[in-house]
């Protein structure tokens, strides 16, 4: 495992401004992630954190601003960026396996098929992972049988097949009925144990204070504030992120 | 009655001429319109709009008039020949003609499949590095000819129905054409008439069976 703050951010973002027609839902934003970092995005609904979480494997492109992984800029398209996106690992909000596919296909699929390793190899590999996120034994179900925190365990086994150099969680357990939450952020928790750097969107307060590296808040399309969780929410500087807290921790 | 018995070889052999035209067409024309749709949504605007034209202009056509293009136009004037013996010849501009229009059903069925397919799909795909062509040949497709397998049969049963046409294109073997040709020595024969059109039921009934029980047990569970 590489120590936070060795070679330069893993990922850096520099005056990034995106639109979607008049609203402008990112303004002029500024941050970088370090190598084995977990990096936590919080903040009110429309602050813009699913579109910069998308941003950094360009699910979305940028109106002006640069974006750097590994020190590149991130290429345009092609070839070149679905290398680039192999590398990049992103479990979704909705889970989006793929729905005709057995949950072991959707674990080797990108393996064989982008890594081009042989199918023995991908399987075992699969089913080691499958193993660590505790859904082997349904390996050979199709996604719609499974429960939502099942389906989310495989998406997350599904990006660690391709040995990605950082996950982006775009929301992961907002889909999620209450008592399928925990087992998703544990897997979560033990991948940022392990060293995974991990860039999450979310609102579970509890997997931030112990998971997270640091914590950035969103608000407005900007970003308000950034500090280490403790300090954070134990003591925010800015209005808006006591304003923000001050409604989602009192219940 | 007796005409029937009479002249059954005959109307069969013209009828296996259906057959033999249905097969070759129905592969081509699921394969051409697979291709068809993979422009449609591709994401360079040339190949988009060389689709979308070819889509727009053949299948607004009427296919007698495809079918003349493809023997007055493409083979006696242009010189696009198949073979060297005439009747093989206007076999394959038939089938050329007819699986060219039918591939415009197939592709405009697929898209409809394709915009079923939740566009999670196809980011999850981007996701893990698959490229575009990649993620529709393994994803987006698979999951849209599921969906649309219904409709592709009610494709290939009225495609199965053009082929007699045939003679539109200059192929006089099939087996309405064999019909009408008898009816000139017999005058017409009801029982004949009949017979040809529960031979063709024989075939299309069972496409429609077939496709509309595939499509519940392939239908994807989301």
């Amino acid at each position: 495992m590489t120590e936070p703050g060795d070679l330069g951010p893993l990922v850096s973002l520099q005056g990034v401004n995106k639109s979607f027609g008049t609203l402008h839902v990112l303004k002029d934003i500024n941050l970088s992630v370090a190598r084995g970092e977990v990096v936590v995005v919080i903040g009110p609904s429309g602050g813009g954190k699913s579109t910069l979480c998308r941003l950094v494997n360009r699910l979305e492109t940028i109106d002006s601003g640069s974006i750097t992984f590994d020190g590149q800029e991130l290429p345009a398209e092609g070839k070149a960026l679905a290398r680039f996106r192999s590398d990049v690992g992103m479990v979704f909000q909705s889970f989006n396996l793929f729905s005709h596919k057995t949950i072991l296909e959707n674990v080797t699929l990108g393996p064989i098929k982008v890594r081009r390793i042989s199918k023995e190899a991908a399987e075992k590999r699969g089913m080691e992972l499958l193993e660590r996120v505790g859904i082997a034994s349904q390996a050979a179900k199709y996604p719609a049988q499974l429960s939502g925190g099942q389906q989310q365990r495989t998406a997350i086994a599904r990006a660690l097949a391709m040995d990605p150099k950082m996950i982006l969680f775009d929301e992961p357990t907002s889909a999620l009925d209450p008592e399928m939450v925990q087992e998703v952020l544990d897997v979560m928790t033990g991948l940022a144990r392990d060293g995974m750097t991990m860039m999450v969107v979310t609102h579970e307060m509890g997997f931030a204070r112990r998971a997270a590296n640091r914590v950035v808040f969103m608000a407005g399309g900007e970003v308000v504030e950034e500090a280490e969780p403790d300090e954070f929410f134990d003591n925010p500087r800015t209005d808006r992120a006591r304003d923000f807290l001050s409604k989602i921790l009192t219940h | 009655m007796d005409d029937l018995i009479k002249y059954a070889p005959d109307l069969l052999a013209g009828f296996l001429e259906n057959v033999k035209l249905s097969l070759i067409c129905a592969v081509l024309a699921l394969v051409l319109g697979t291709i068809l749709v993979s422009m449609r949504v591709a994401p360079t605007p040339v190949l988009r709009a060389a689709g979308s034209m070819y889509v727009n202009v053949v299948r607004n056509t009427p296919l007698t008039l495809v079918l003349a293009f493809s023997s007055l136009g493409l083979s006696d004037t242009m010189g696009l020949s198949f073979s060297e013996t005439p009747r093989t010849n206007s076999f394959w501009l038939v089938v050329f003609g007819l699986s060219a229009y039918t591939a415009t059903f197939v592709c405009e069925a697929l898209r409809a499949g394709i915009n079923t397919v939740p566009l999670g799909q196809a980011e999850a795909a981007r996701a893990i590095g698959l490229t575009f062509f990649q993620s529709l040949r393994m994803i987006i497709l698979p999951q849209a000819f599921r969906t649309v397998v219904a409709p592709l049969g009610s494709v290939i049963i009225a495609m199965i129905k053009n082929t007699t046409v045939a003679i539109a294109g200059g192929y006089l073997m099939e087996s309405a054409f064999v019909m009408r040709d008898t009816f000139d020595d017999t005058g017409v024969s009801i029982p004949i008439f009949i017979g040809l059109v529960i031979a063709f039921m024989v075939v299309t009934l069972p496409v429609g069976f077939l496709t509309n029980r595939l499509a519940s047990r392939l239908a994807v569970a989301r």
